[in-house]
């Protein structure tokens, strides 16, 4: 168990199918982030020492309540966030040893879903000037597809190209989102809670187009997120976050049928009544 | 209000049929009645000179103080009567509203422009930049802008970008506070977050993402600054400061017309009337404009 909880993801957890490769994708070792409460000066640990390895095409998901720092781990893992300590390599590159420059590449690797779909989108923006100029930042990463094939490929209609964020549903302003991020041709799809702002109809849609990007483009994922049902429809493997440290991590299965940790049994009896069982 | 909310809800909802967006009508009315009359007022004042239709401009010592043609003893020649040189007070509302006119455009401008600029920085930077600013901002906003003035008009003399100057110096802090306080806003929401994640570099997000997204704010700013440069032009005239003859500006008419109150009140009271309206209508539109803009764009 304590070796478990050390390297992460244990090995031999699912593979998705993606491109075999040794050098993880993420790899997360002692992260520390740490908050200072500017008026008292007290110090609040939100991230305390996680590790986290998610190889190629891996899905990893990370549950636990709100204030755990899940997110907060997220954005750190990504470089997009703050950090206190620990060590961070994105597709075998440490953030610490390389530039900014070269920061900026790297990150186009890993891309990021976020929860509320209108707030990840410019407002004055529309669906087809957002591309245009993801397609400036990248012009050869981005060839690979236009833009209707690309609104296809999340199941939306050509039509929505000329719309504003906020004349888009929560759904398709989402679809839009997982759009973006598919564009780039992550390597690593970070979702942060990709389901919780939508209505309960469009949940199950949004969370199959997830798995299908996955499957399809072979990118490895790591899903935030504190709803069970939602973690197992996608993911290999979990780890379970209590106030900023892995409680318990493997396999899907293994976590959620048999739960070593008292807190992910807690977690789990509080889910409501075999909601997450009915699906799948 | 409830309208306004009411039809953002819709538009949220499963599939929005509406393939242009609506303006909430209730704002734009309001927008649209403020706005007129403005344009109004900026069309007569620049055209009415070219009509001839106006009384000749100039001095006419036979006929100084005459009332206004309402009055008894007035006359249709000179419809709000003239001055203690004789001028005709309409004549010289119509020229001199040309400049005041400008002033009010231009001083919002030059406080405008650095404003949002210093508050942009500061609010998206943060760290020493925004305190260092936020700090000047105070300073700023702690001195008296009379002294400010007082000190560089006594320094250079009064002229029309000294008048400027003065503009510039008292209103930026104003607009930089604001400015900043939006931006704090705009910098928290995801999409920029989005952006730094596929490797937008911080120029972009800043004047291709921040900035344009302050763009309301920055328009409702720039109405209510050309009410505050007018208001600012007019106390500066008054106490001799501002617009010197043989300039004239709604302020200097003012100044003159003050010590011929008791004799001659109409002297002072249009150019007083016509700022008041003017600075009201403007103040007004940049309010309605500050409301109007995106109650439906920008989530909670």
């Amino acid at each position: 168990m304590a070796e478990m909880l050390k390297r992460g993801s244990p090995a031999g957890a699912g593979r998705g199918p993606g491109i075999p490769e040794d050098v993880p994708v993420l790899a997360v070792d002692g992260l520390v982030v740490e908050h200072r409460n500017r008026t008292t000066g007290e110090v609040f640990r939100a991230v305390d020492g996680v590790c986290l390895r998610i190889g190629a095409g891996e899905s990893a998901a990370v549950v636990g309540e709100s204030g755990s720092g899940k997110t907060t781990l997220a954005m750190a893992a990504t470089g997009l966030g703050p950090r206190s300590g620990g060590e961070i390599e994105l597709l075998g590159h440490s953030l610490d040893a390389i530039g900014r420059r070269r920061l900026r590449e790297l990150r186009r690797e890993v891309q990021i879903v976020f929860q509320d779909p209108h707030g990840s989108l410019d407002s004055r923006q529309s669906v087809r000037s957002g591309l245009r100029e993801l397609r400036g930042l990248q012009r050869e990463r981005t060839a690979w597809i236009d833009d209707a094939g690309l609104l296809e490929r999340v199941r939306l209609s050509p039509d929505l190209l000329d719309r504003y964020p906020h004349q888009l549903s929560g759904g398709q302003a989402q679809r839009v989102c997982i759009a973006r991020a598919l564009l780039m041709r992550p390597r690593l799809i970070v979702a942060d809670e990709p389901t919780s702002g939508l209505d309960v109809s469009v949940q199950a849609d949004v969370l199959e187009l997830l798995r299908e990007v996955r499957e399809s483009t072979g990118a490895a994922m790591l899903m935030i997120s504190h709803d069970l049902a939602v973690v197992r429809a996608v993911c290999d493997t979990a780890h379970v976050m209590r106030h900023g440290r892995v409680v318990e991590s493997g396999p899907c299965e293994t976590v959620f049928t048999s739960p070593a940790d008292d807190y992910t049994r807690e977690l789990l009896a509080a889910m409501p009544g075999g909601r997450w069982r009915a699906r799948r | 209000m409830s309208r306004l909310e009411l039809d953002s809800r819709t538009s949220k909802g499963e599939a929005p049929k509406a393939p242009k967006a609506r303006k909430p009508r209730r704002a734009r009315t309001s927008v649209f009645w403020l706005a007129m009359p403005l344009l109004v007022i900026a069309a007569l004042v620049f055209v009415l000179p070219v009509t001839g239709l106006l009384p000749e401009e100039g001095q006419d010592l036979t006929r100084t103080r005459q009332p206004p043609a309402f009055l008894s003893g007035g006359t249709w020649e000179h419809p709000l009567g003239t001055d203690k040189r004789g001028q005709d007070v309409l004549t010289e509302l119509v020229t001199s509203g040309r400049l005041t006119i400008m002033i009010g455009l231009v001083g919002a401008l030059v406080a405008i422009g650095p404003g949002v600029l210093i508050g942009l920085l500061a609010g998206y930077f943060r760290g020493w930049v925004d305190k260092v600013i936020s700090i000047l901002i105070d300073a700023q906003l702690a001195l008296p802008f009379i002294l400010i003035a007082l000190a560089i008009i006594s320094n250079r003399g009064s002229s029309l970008p000294v008048l400027f100057l003065v503009l510039a110096l008292t209103g930026w802090a104003a607009c930089a506070r604001v400015t900043r306080a939006t931006t704090l806003a705009v910098r928290e929401r995801q999409f920029i977050l989005g952006l730094r994640a596929v490797g937008a570099s911080e120029a972009r997000i800043v004047f291709r993402h921040v900035l344009p997204n302050l763009a309301g704010t920055i328009v409702a700013l720039g109405t209510l600054q050309v009410g505050t440069a007018i208001l600012v032009e007019s106390a500066l005239s008054f106490l001799g400061l501002g617009v010197v003859p043989p300039k004239a500006s709604w302020g200097s008419m003012l100044a003159s017309g003050q010590d011929e109150l008791s004799q001659a009140w109409w002297i002072a009271f249009f150019p007083g009337l016509a700022i008041t309206v003017l600075v009201l209508l403007v103040n007004l539109l940049g309010d309605a404009l500050l409301t109007h803009h995106d109650p439906r764009k920008r989530r909670r």
